[in-house]
């Protein structure tokens, strides 16, 4: 019994805590991408380099912040900075989207063309983000470290293995939700939510109607400057800021908007937590965990971990993969295809 | 000078004219019906009076004033209102949300527009909160329609409304438009169905090629011996 | 008219490595020549996809990485004590990882009924955990085989050469596969795809180390042309250097170098030639039909998917043929190396800049962009040492924007690629008859 307990708590400290906090960060990154996504109708290269650019404006300000002795402890800094850095990315995206693809949405060029303008926004953004804080890995978080210490959850449980969440996964999970029920109490019941979803439903019918194709895209942008810049400071938060990692996590979130169905903000989040968890649980090592659970004599050898660690990019991608050749539209029925 | 009227109207998608000198015209409380046969230019015609295609010549006037240069959205505005042939409903809103995005551009209250158009489709009630995309063709078709009686327009344009629906739902959608059209709104349709929708109007212009080839009362037309061996099949 | 600007461009061209040659020196000139003769190669492969096909490809740098494999893998000697330590294993892996597809895929033919989706799952995870059980202790035994030195399979020992049309081969082999998953779907899920695919060569390369080395490198490799210090100890080519007077150790290493770029040059010139071909055949005529009105080429007939799937492969393979010349000259294989900026998004400005759907003004572009690439360095070190020069010495923002000038280069490729698709998506020299398209 015991020894069952114990598999489970170790389960829950590696697998499932950093599962949850992995798959908000996810699921805040892909709901972006499928936003604009559904409004703009094109893949946005540069929002991986979006949330990079927010969460480096966070990083200034928290830098700032703590210079002049400010602190919210035992919270981080950074989320006193996050407002900041979301107005800062809001203003660059509309600036973007002024500079460019206002242009192209106007000639209605075709949707690949959006892809490479985001590809030249991508470069641009990476640029500056690399100018100013350079491309090396970046700590900024401060206060608490720790909600539940491995130590106190032993002694509290009597049990040999312990149970560790940091601060940085309970405030992800908390902001996630509260974002998350935010937007949705936005699109399904504010007028202007209501007006996003119609013309991501139907452009011609939504202008029929009288709905401004600009102020749509404006919003569509600001709320996706804001989960980018969320997404991106709680990434950096529990894990660590490096422009370069940012770019990377394009792959498991596009592979979180596929699996939900492009456009489809429910299934963003769906897809966050199934990509997330199937790279943890596959690159997890269960030696540990099976010899709790098996008979002394049975006790596994190897690692027993299905894939390396340095793989967990292969894991969005045969997820991506197989959505692709099973069900192009994504588990809950997305946009276009 | 009628309600609504485009006058000799000349034009097309750019290329050659599809429209030569076509006259379209309706009253208040009337039913005016476009018929012809395929590629008369019927539905170029509708959409021209929306303002959808460039006229070289001719102008559109409505109650009075002169909307040649206005586009659809500022001719919705105006007091027009149009139902799309296809794609005519947000899918995925329900019937509820389609008909508040129909009223959008309203900013004063809606809701006794919604229950008359409620009173006018009770099965759209009973559906409210049902994703559009999940209903029936005629029920969709009902939809589109109460989307655009929304913004309490003065005209109603119609394109092809009973496309593809059985015909006892497009008796029922006849009978519905008729009731739409004793509230005083002026509508304006195209029709596949000639000979039943020739019935409900009250005027009907035949075309051929872009040109008025007869234009009278719906009944007229449907006792016109030519009209009837070529266009109604006898 | 066009012709005489066509050539001016290029004279242009050659002029500014021709500056660089006295300016700097003749040595740096070659090297930007050579790197130019590839990304030119490569931007000619990025054509036939996108120019030809409107194909968006952003795995170039995996491919550009198997290209680089294959110059470890045909060009190094093979090395027996890991073979015989694991060389049966990964053979043994090998084959039961094609019996797992072989099965898997023959299940999900014949197979019906509700059994059907357990049982490949079934066949895979079997697979997968039989092959695991036969390719770990594999790798394990290779790589304890002097892992300071090979740790590593090694390769054929065959001419390096040869690595240049193996590498096409085996980009060929994974744009293959790729294209079966993601033409025919939305544009940009081939996008989103390569872009994985190139995640996870990189990932493999760096990380399997029985393969080549992963990021310990493989260095020494082969060369095409004689080695300096050989030159340098021949006589005959003392005897040239006296001829024209030149210092034997400095021109050996320009000798080296030209004869590089006579070699590269040779390999531009086929596959422009072979491109230019392709382009003006009926079946290049199709290909661009098929770009311009997709509809209308389905509806008379076109396979578009199978047609799209022939010019993906092509247009890789061509990469993975640049991507084998680059590591050859760089005379080792480092994975840690590959990244995306540098190789798939760079040579995406080279195409649009030089021109999308012409071959020449994708070479153009390949060379023109390269160019400035490299020259963008030193220019904004420059230009910030000039901004800051009214700082004090040591103040921490004239460090850090000193520092970091070399990254301006990123902001300066957006925004050129941003200006050529806005104010001149035909890019430097248009496409010949090729009617406006929107991008």
């Amino acid at each position: 019994m015991e020894d069952l307990l114990n598999a489970v708590v170790l389960l829950g400290n590696y697998v499932i805590v950093p599962g949850l906090a992995y798959g908000s960060q996810l699921a805040l990154g892909a709901l972006g991408v499928t936003l604009v996504f559904g409004i703009l109708r094109f893949s946005n290269f540069a929002h991986g380099d979006t949330m990079a650019f927010g969460t480096m404006v966070v990083i200034l300000f928290t830098w700032w912040f703590q210079s002049m002795g400010i602190s919210i402890d035992p919270l981080p800094t950074a989320l006193l900075a996050l407002p900041f850095g979301i107005l800062a990315t809001i203003g660059m995206l509309l600036a973007t989207d002024r500079l460019v693809y206002k242009f192209y949405r106007k000639q209605r060029s075709p949707s690949i063309v959006f892809v490479m303008a985001s590809v030249g926004v991508m470069f641009v953004m990476n640029g500056i983000v690399r100018f100013v804080i350079g491309p090396n890995d970046q700590r900024f978080a401060d206060g608490q470290r720790f909600i539940l210490k491995a130590r106190e959850f032993k002694e509290a449980t009597g049990l040999s293995e312990g149970l560790t969440i940091k601060v940085s996964q309970g405030l992800t999970l908390g902001i996630a939700v509260i974002v998350v029920g935010l937007l949705f109490w936005f699109l399904q019941k504010s007028r202007t939510g209501k007006a996003m979803r119609a013309y991501s439903d139907n452009e011609d019918l939504a202008l029929l109607s009288g709905i401004s194709p600009e102020k749509v895209v404006m919003i569509t942008w600001i709320i996706a400057a804001a989960l980018a810049t969320i997404a991106g400071t709680l990434y950096g938060l529990d894990k660590s800021f490096k422009p370069f990692t940012y770019f990377q996590l394009l792959l498991p979130i596009f592979a979180a908007a596929i699996v939900g169905g492009l456009g489809n903000p429910l299934g963003a989040i769906a897809g966050g937590f199934v990509v997330a968890f199937s790279e943890v649980t596959i690159t997890y090592a269960y030696k540990k965990f099976l010899k709790y659970l098996m008979p002394e004599n049975l006790e596994p050898e190897g690692l027993v971990q299905l894939l390396s660690t340095d793989y967990k990019f292969a894991v969005s991608f045969v997820i991506l993969v197989l959505v692709l050749l099973i069900r192009p539209t994504g588990i809950f029925k997305g946009k276009v295809l | 000078m009628s309600f609504l009227i485009g006058e000799n109207m000349t034009g097309g998608y750019g290329g050659a004219d599809i429209l030569h000198d076509c006259t379209i015209a309706v009253e208040k409380g009337e039913i005016a019906v476009i018929v012809g046969p395929n590629g008369a230019g019927k539905s170029t015609a509708m959409k021209a009076v929306f303002g959808m295609l460039a006229l070289r010549e001719g102008r559109v006037m409505l109650d009075g004033q002169d909307i040649t240069g206005l586009t659809p959205q500022d001719r919705v505005k105006a007091g027009m209102g149009f139902v799309p042939q296809n794609n005519n409903v947000f899918t995925s809103m329900t019937v509820q949300e389609n008909l508040e995005m129909g009223a959008y551009i309203r900013e004063d209250d809606f809701s006794d527009t919604m229950e008359q158009v409620f009173h006018l489709f009770p099965i759209l009630k009973e559906k409210r909160r049902q994703p559009a995309g999940e209903l029936s063709g005629g029920q969709r078709q009902q939809v589109a329609v109460g989307r655009a009686l929304m913004t309490k327009p003065k005209v109603l344009m119609l394109d092809e409304p009973t496309a593809g629906v059985s015909p006892i739902v497009m008796d029922e959608l006849f009978d519905r438009i008729i009731e739409v059209a004793r509230t005083g709104i002026a509508i304006l349709m195209v029709e596949q169905n000639a000979r039943q929708a020739l019935n409900i109007a009250d005027k009907g212009y035949v075309l051929v090629q872009g040109r008025n080839r007869f234009t009278d009362t719906g009944e007229a037309l449907l006792a016109n011996p030519e009209v009837r061996k070529s266009f109604l099949g006898g | 008219m066009t012709m005489n600007r066509n050539v001016l461009l290029f004279a242009g061209m050659f002029a500014l490595i021709a500056f660089v040659g006295f300016a700097q020196s003749w040595s740096v000139a070659l090297t930007i020549l050579n790197f130019c003769l590839i990304s030119a190669i490569m931007a000619l492969g990025v054509n036939i996809q996108w120019g030809y096909a409107g194909l968006f490809n952003v795995g170039i740098v995996g491919f550009t990485a198997l290209g680089g494999l294959a110059a470890v893998l045909v060009s190094k000697p093979p090395v027996p004590e890991a073979w015989a330590a694991g060389g049966t294993g990964i053979g043994l892996s090998i084959v039961s990882l094609g019996v797992t597809i072989a099965a898997a895929t023959i299940a999900s033919r014949r197979m019906t009924g509700r059994w059907r989706k357990p049982v490949i799952l079934l066949i895979v995870v079997a697979g997968f955990f039989i092959t695991r059980a036969i390719f770990d202790p594999a790798v394990q035994a290779i790589e304890a085989v002097d892992p300071a030195k090979t740790g590593y399979l090694g390769g054929l020992g065959l001419p390096i050469v040869l690595a240049w049309p193996v590498g096409g081969l085996l980009a060929a082999g994974v744009a293959w596969v790729i294209g079966k998953i993601a033409l025919g779907l939305r544009s940009d899920y081939l996008a989103i795809a390569t872009l994985g695919i190139a995640e996870i060569i990189i990932a493999v390369l760096k990380n399997e180390d029985w393969l080549a080395r992963g990021v310990k490198n493989v260095s020494g490799l082969d060369r095409p042309v004689p080695r300096e210090i050989n030159l340098q100890q021949s006589d005959w080519f003392i005897a040239l250097a006296g001829k024209i007077g030149a210092d034997p150790v400095s021109f050996s290493s320009i000798f080296v170098k030209l004869s590089y770029a006579g070699l590269f040059a040779v390999v531009l010139l086929v596959i422009l030639w072979l491109s230019e071909k392709a382009l003006h055949s009926p079946w290049g005529r199709m290909m661009r039909a098929i770009r311009d009105n997709r509809d209308a080429a389905e509806a008379m007939g076109k396979d578009v998917t199978k047609r799209h799937l022939q010019v993906f492969i092509l247009g890789s393979a061509v990469v993975g043929i640049a991507g084998a010349m680059m590591t050859t000259m760089d005379g080792q294989f480092t994975p840690g190396t590959y990244n995306p900026l540098r190789y798939t998004f760079l040579i995406w400005v080279m195409v649009i800049v030089g021109g999308s759907g012409n071959n020449w003004g994708a070479v153009l572009g390949g060379f023109l962009i390269w160019f400035v690439w490299v020259e963008a360095e030193p220019a904004a070190s420059w230009l910030m040492n000039l901004v800051t020069s009214g700082m004090y010495e040591g103040s921490a923002l004239r460090e850090h924007l000193v520092k970091s000038a070399p990254h301006m280069r990123l902001i300066v490729m957006g925004v050129i690629l941003l200006l050529v698709l806005r104010f001149s998506p035909r890019g430097l020299i248009p496409e010949k008859g090729g009617r406006e398209r929107p991008t």
